[in-house]
This record gives structure tokens, sequence and C-alpha cells, in this order.
């Protein structure tokens, strides 16, 4: 009862967040000089100054920021983001959604892939604390998070799409044929196409949650339990992965429930460099040609994850974590 | 010619090796001694940074869009190959009543690609949409000095002027035909045909996945011949250095080159043996504009002086590796209307400072820099964020202008505030910019003392009287060797005055696989004869089924 009572009022609190967020954000996006038409329009010319007002009036831009936003937010209650302002007129919610599957996927596994690599790395360095694999493991994560994205990128589709020719450089499917493809194939081809993609997004991932896990794992490691667990004669293993990890890894919650907002959100120079039709690159087109619906439309998907994910990390601790659970009690 | 030496047995299978791989090429060139027939089949692959938005040729502004739309769709008229006004749609015209009224004769028998009969309707049909308030296009500006257009009958379709407008016949190119069957009574903005468009032209739209690739079939009854090649395909890379690469890994056939790779990351034996790389100038200029109403460069000496004192020679070495000409003027030197005998300004140093002198602008204080009534002679140059060439020649010229004694600072923004707020508001000393060329002489947007407004194109606020008088005269003449004149006279002027101290014509260089045949470099570039390419049989990397 007093478990379900917290949740209303935590969504009931996320309500007048959101609208504000999207409040502030309309109203600043129209402080950026210039307007949806500059890309089409600017030194054109044969665009005439009635055609320019013409458009103005057709994308609703005539009217004060109010009406605009007014206007928004009634087709947002309606469940309609409204068209993109670029030359092809889409509903926002088509061009948004074509490129939302892809995106997601290669988040999830490179985020799949930073949590397998690095809580593992991170649970060793802590055990064996400033030995050598410590302290090459941590040498390692830095290199790969200082590392620019985009050279990484460049180097691995020289060596392994040029030099030895393994994998694709660029582009999601096979050039020819990939439609006749048996689903097996298919499988394939996605995966030859991603490998490179998901490895370069991941390897800036690894420094943080790395050493997070690390540090994490060490207080642990310090506290009376893990003393008391070793003085039954508990085998060191069991030590380490059921009493210490399960522990160290609870702020591992907080830190996943951030980042589902994430996964929708491209990187616009991996998805630039790979040629992958992402969010990120749409995004950022629509930053240049001041396309407002469509960044409007972007927002609130990221707006509401985000505001999702909190609401499931302060759940997801609640649920584990049965000194809150009973705090949570206690405070009724 | 297949010749080889026996000696080991190692050495025959070495020569075995050799003399296979060499017959093939035996029989490949004897195929092309027996010339060129050309064959069908093959696709090409082609890259581009950007996206197409919308294929309906009057609503897209973007390159991409216009260059897969300019596959599908046709116009009246087309330019050839040495960039004369030739029939396309239209077998002929007349020009009537002092170039009052074109009356088009269009061709019969030429399909939609859904089969429907291509008729004078469809072009008048094209005219009201582009000409309605509704539709948002960025060209209705050529279509505002039509007063009357009519189709008499299915093969003629007349249009009349208010005044003779010169610029009026290569308007009606492939922007301004539509299918009235597919687009009558509806919205053209919310149309299929945006990402599905039906038109007449050599190759039929077949599938567009967003930021991915545009695929196109030939169109076997296209009324000019089925093109040799039997797919295009754009693939869309927005990293030039990922292109680049993809090149390598035979993943594209064709792409433009940056003049770093143009010279030297393509000089290699792998792309002499399955690259043709080619060059012509390309339909661009870029410049450093003055604000003509800034105190310092009101004075025609001053922005002289500034020409004398850049090299620009040393800026096509340097920026473009040598891959440009010298600009002279507002055109580019392969055009008809181009006039060599103006007025130069090789790099003098003497002469620069000779002239600002007489300007007034001494160094006064000793400290390197001229001043006149207690101001140095310092100023700021913008240019777009994001373009080396551009930035590259803004340093160059800051270090020649910096040896004569005047003192200019750059700075980068980004595009659409930069046009917006300084160039709308002429916030603005000099800049750094370019302008893509027609292959019409006409320039009045640019030079007209009528077109110095916000937003409008003579942003510098240049006026001349004789100038004003010969851009109006330009666009209401149609004979070629009048207009010629005319526009030499222009060039003359422009090159006297220097409102701008024009810099450098870019080349183009595409480079194409080496199996694509019939490709002839003309002043026109080398995509007008594109449908003719052609791939013999053993050379051929994709069939299509």
């Amino acid at each position: 009862m007093g478990f379900i009572s917290f949740l209303l009022k935590r969504i009931l609190g996320l309500v007048p967040t959101f609208f504000g967020i999207t409040l502030i954000s309309f109203f600043v996006m129209h402080l950026a000089p210039g307007e949806p038409m500059s890309l089409q329009a600017d030194f054109n010319p044969k665009m005439t100054p009635e055609m320019r007002q013409r458009l103005r009036a057709q994308y609703g831009l005539d009217k004060p920021l109010y009406v605009q936003y007014a206007k928004w937010l009634k087709g947002l209650v309606h469940l309609d983001l409204g068209r993109s302002f670029s030359p092809d007129r889409r509903k926002v919610w088509d061009k948004i959604s074509e490129r939302l599957p892809v995106t997601i996927l290669i988040n999830f596994l490179s985020m799949l892939l930073i949590l397998a690599v690095s809580i593992p790395l991170g649970v060793r360095a802590a055990v064996r604390e400033n030995s050598l694999f410590d302290q090459v493991t941590t040498v390692l994560v830095f290199l790969a998070y200082a590392a620019p994205a985009f050279w990484v990128a460049l180097l691995l589709m020289l060596l392994f799409g040029i030099e030895w020719n393994l994998l694709p450089v660029s582009g999601l499917h096979s050039l020819m044929g990939y439609d006749q493809m048996g689903l097996f194939e298919k499988v394939l081809d996605w995966s030859k196409h991603l490998i490179l993609p998901v490895f370069v997004s991941a390897i800036g991932g690894l420094a943080g949650f790395s050493r997070y896990t690390r540090s994490s794992m060490l207080e642990v490691l310090r506290q009376d339990y893990i003393t008391t667990a070793r003085a039954k004669g508990l085998p060191e293993r069991v030590v380490i992965y059921r009493h210490a990890l399960r522990n160290a890894l609870l702020p591992f919650i907080t830190i996943l429930g951030l980042s589902i907002p994430g996964l929708i959100g491209g990187s616009v120079i991996f998805e630039s460099i790979f040629a992958i039709p992402g969010v990120g690159q749409l995004m950022w087109s629509a930053v240049m040609a001041r396309d407002y619906p469509v960044l409007m439309g972007n927002l609130v998907i990221v707006a509401i994850l985000t505001l999702l994910g909190n609401l499931l990390a302060d759940v997801g601790y609640a649920a584990v974590d049965p000194r809150i659970r009973t705090g949570l009690q206690e405070q009724e | 010619m297949c010749r080889g030496s026996v000696s080991s047995f190692f050495q025959i299978l070495f020569f075995l090796a050799f003399f296979i791989h060499f017959s093939q090429d035996c029989l490949a060139e004897e195929d092309i001694v027996k010339e060129e027939r050309p064959v069908y089949g093959d696709a090409i692959v082609v890259g581009s940074i950007g996206d197409a938005s919308n294929l309906i040729p009057m609503l897209a502004t973007d390159a991409t869009s216009h260059e897969i739309a300019g596959l599908i769709y046709n116009g009246l008229v087309k330019y050839d190959k040495d960039l004369n006004l030739v029939g396309d749609l239209a077998k002929s015209w007349e020009i009537k009543r002092g170039g009052k009224e074109i009356v088009f004769h269009l061709r019969k028998g030429v399909r939609w690609q859904d089969g429907v009969p291509f008729t004078s309707k469809d072009v008048l049909f094209g005219f009201k949409t582009i000409t309605d308030p509704k539709t948002p296009t960025a060209y209705a500006g050529d279509f505002l000095e039509v007063e009357k257009a009519e189709a008499p009958d299915p093969y003629t379709f007349r249009v009349i002027y208010k005044e003779p407008f010169a610029p009026a016949l290569s308007s009606w190119g492939d922007i301004v035909v539509l299918p009235e069957h597919l687009l009558k009574g509806k919205d053209i903005t919310k149309s299929d045909l945006v990402r599905h468009p039906v038109g007449l032209g050599p190759f039929k739209f077949r599938l567009w996945k967003t930021q991915e690739r545009i695929d196109l079939d030939a169109n076997p009854d296209y009324f000019d011949g089925r093109p040799y090649l039997d797919r295009y395909i754009m693939r869309i890379i927005p990293d030039p250095a990922t292109m680049f690469m993809e090149l390598k890994a035979g993943g594209l056939d064709w792409m433009g080159l940056s003049p770093v790779q143009y010279k030297r990351q393509t000089n290699t034996p792998f792309f002499r043996k399955n690259f043709r790389k080619y060059r012509y100038l390309s339909f661009s200029y870029t410049y450093l504009g003055y604000n003509l109403r800034h105190p310092f460069f009101k004075d025609k000496r001053v922005r002289q002086a500034i020409s004398y004192a850049i090299d620009k020679k040393e800026i096509i070495r340097g920026v473009l590796l040598g891959l440009g000409v010298v600009a002279t003027g507002p055109y580019k030197p392969d055009a008809w209307f181009y006039n060599p005998n103006v007025k130069r300004y090789p790099y003098d140093p003497k002469r620069a400072r000779r002239l600002l002198a007489e300007a007034g602008w001494k160094d006064i204080d000793g400290d390197g820099i001229l001043d006149k009534d207690g101001i140095p002679f310092s100023f700021t140059v913008l240019t777009n964020q994001g373009n080396s060439l551009r930035d590259k020649t803004a340093q160059i010229i800051q270090y020649r202008l910096r040896q004569v004694g005047l003192e200019m600072k750059i700075r980068q923004l980004e595009w659409t505030a930069f046009i917006n707020d300084f160039i709308d508001k002429r916030r603005f000393e000099a800049v750094i910019l370019g302008w893509t060329l027609g292959q019409d002489p006409d320039i009045f947007d640019i030079w007209h003392s009528s077109k110095t407004g916000s937003k409008q194109l003579n942003f510098i606020g240049y006026e001349n009287k004789e100038v004003d008088r010969l851009l109006v005269l330009g666009r209401r003449t149609f004979d070629r060797e009048k207009r010629k004149e005319i526009y030499y006279r222009i060039q003359e002027i422009l090159a006297e005055d220097q409102p701008y101290t024009f810099l450098y014509v870019p080349m183009a260089l595409p480079i194409i696989h080496a199996r694509f045949h019939g490709i002839k470099p003309a002043p026109a570039g080398i995509s007008y004869n594109f449908i003719r390419w052609w791939v013999p049989k053993n050379e051929q990397k994709y069939i299509i089924p």
C-alpha cells in the first residue's frame, strides 16, 4: 500500500516537470539565430520576399511564440508531434521512429558489452588492488576513454575493412542481395556490419564503469560482513561474488536508470563515420536546419525516458535494497 | 604483347599465372580495338555526403535531391555538353514578338513511367503548381514575369511574358514538368511522389532507405533510348574519410575527391589501375567581398590595392594544390560569356602600397599598420565554419595583407547565424564566401542596386548605374552575340571597381571506376551523357536480375 502511493506520488510529480522541460526548451530553441527556411531560402537568388513570407505563414512562424507553443502543445495532447519543417514535410514521428530501432539496437548492444567487460575487470582490479593487473587495466581503459572515437573508428575500418578485408567499412546492409537473404544470412550480415560500430561506441564507456565497479567493490570489501564471511571460512569466490559484488552493484541501478534516455540518443560522430541512419544524425541536421518540430519531438521522447529512468532507478533501488524498503515503511 | 620466358618449374607456374592474366587483358584490349560497341548491364554506386530531402524537383533545394530527381524527371529544354540550350521534351520552339512569346512543340509518344501519355497539360499543370501561392517552392521567382501560359493542343505549349526575358527559356527545365494525373487536386507537400517519384526520365525510382541509399532502375521505355547501366545506386555516407575508404574497399564507384585525395592519396598503383580521375572547372567561385558602406572600403583604390596585395596563384597552390584557376570576374573561364581581357590584378605589393598611399593610408605611428586620421587599417573578415578551404584562404590573405600594412582578423561563424545576424544585418566589414554559377550569364540578383535590401543578395551594397542598365538590358536581349557584348562590358566594370576581390574557381575532381566506358569530359562536366556510360560484359561487377 505504502509502495503504491509512493509510486503514484512520484508519477504525478513528473507531469509538471515534463511540461516545464518542453516549455523551456521551446523558447530556448527559438533564441538561436535564423529560421527553418534559412537553409532553403538564404542566398537563393530565386527566393522572393513574398515567397519567404508565405513559407513563414505556412509554418506558423508569423504568429507570436506563445501561440506557436500552444499549438504545439495541443498537438502533443492528441499524441501528434506535427510535421517536419524540412522540405519533405514528413510526420515527425515517422522520421524519428524509422531511425529508432537501429539506434536502440546499437546502444543496447554496446551497453551490454560495456557491462560484460567492465564489471569483471573492475572486480579483479579491486580484489588485487595496486597489482600489475590493476595498473595495466587502469592505463588501458583510460587510453580507450581518451582516444577520439572517430580516430579509432577510422583505424579499425582501415585494418578490418581494407587491409584484412574481413568486415564491411560502413553501412548497415550488404550493397546487393540483402533482400534475397535467408534469416540466418541476414543476421550474419547485420552482425558483420555492427561489430565495429558497437565496439567503437563501447570502448569509451569501459573506463567509467570499470573504475566505478572497482571503487564500489573496494568499499564493500572493507566492510565487517566481508571479514565475517571470510572468518566463517567461506571460499574466496563466494565471498567476492555472492557477498561483495551483490552489494557493490547496488549503485549500478541508478546508473542504468539514468542511461535509459541514452539508449535513443544517438551519437552524431560515430553514426556519421559508419554511415548509420540513426537518431543522432537526424537531430544534428534538425539543429542545423532549425527544424523545430523534429527537435521538440525528440526532446519529448528523451524527456519521458529520462523521467521514467529516474523513476525506475528509485523503484528498482527500493525493490532490491531491503534497507530502503523498510525505511519507506517506517515513514508510513 | 603476351610474352614470357621459361626456365624452371617455378617460373613456369609463375608464367602460367601471368599468361592467364595477360590473355584476359589482351582480350579486353581487342574488345576495345573492335571499339566501343556498348552493351547493357551493371550498376554504378555513387557516394553522397547528404541524403535527399524531397524528390519533387520544385520542392527541393538541396543538391542531392536535384541530382536524383534530375535522373527521373525531364524538362522541355536542357543544356548540352557545351552548355547550349537544346530541346528535351520539346522537339523545337519558336521565340516570337521580340521574346515576349515562346511556343514549344513537344515530342509525341512520350509516356510517364506509369504508362500515361505526356502532354502539354502536364507542363501547364506544373506551371500552375509552381506559381500557386500554396506551393512551398523556391523557384517561383522565374515565373513571375509570365503573363499567360496555355496548352492549345496536347503537343503545343505557349507562354507569354510581360516583357522579353532572356533567362526565361532555361527556366522550362525539369523543375516545372509534373504528372497532372497523379497530382491534380492533391496537396503536393503531402503527395506520395515526394518519396516515390514518377517521371519521364532515363531512370525509374526503385527504393529509398532514409539516410542509407537510393536505388534507381533503367527506364526501358525512355524516349531518348534506354540507359546502358541497369541500375543507379546512391549511398549516403556523411563522412568524407569513410567515403574514401569505401571507394578503396570497392563499395563505391564514383565520388568527388578533395584536392589532397586527388593529388596524393589516389596517386598509388591501386588507384591508377582501378580508377580514372577527371577534372573540370566547377560551377562556382570564391571571393573576398567588402562591405562598400564601410569607410575603409568605399575607396576603389583601397579595394584595388588589396587585390594587388593578394597572391591568388599562391592561394591556388596552397589551398587547392593547383587544382583551380584564378577568377577574374563572376564567371568561370570556359563559359561562352567569359571575358578574358579584363583588368587583372597580379601579385604586386609595391603597387598595392602606392595605391594605399594615394588613398591617404600611411604608417604614421610606426607600428607596421597603416593609419589615416588616427585610425589604423584593421578589419575582420567573416567566413563560415567548417569550410577548411576558406579558412586556409583567409590565413594566406591575412599574411599577405600584413606585409602591406593592413591588419585582418579572421572570424568563423556557424552558417545560419552568419547569414542572419551578420550578412542580413550588414554587420560585417569583409567576408570570404563563394557563389555557385548558373549556365545563364544573368547575375541581376547579385549586382543590381535594387537588390541591396535585407535578405537580398547584393549585400555588399554595390551600386553602379551602368551595370544596372546593362543587367536589365542583358535580361531583355535574346541574341547571343549581343548578350555576350553586354556581359563582357559588365565584367570590365566589375574588374575595374573590384567590389569583390575575385579569388579562384576550384575544380570538380570526380573519380570513377575504370570499368565504365564512354565518359567524355566537356565544359558541362561529365554527367551530361551519363545514360551512355557502359561496362564491357566481362568487367561487369553487379548482375541485376
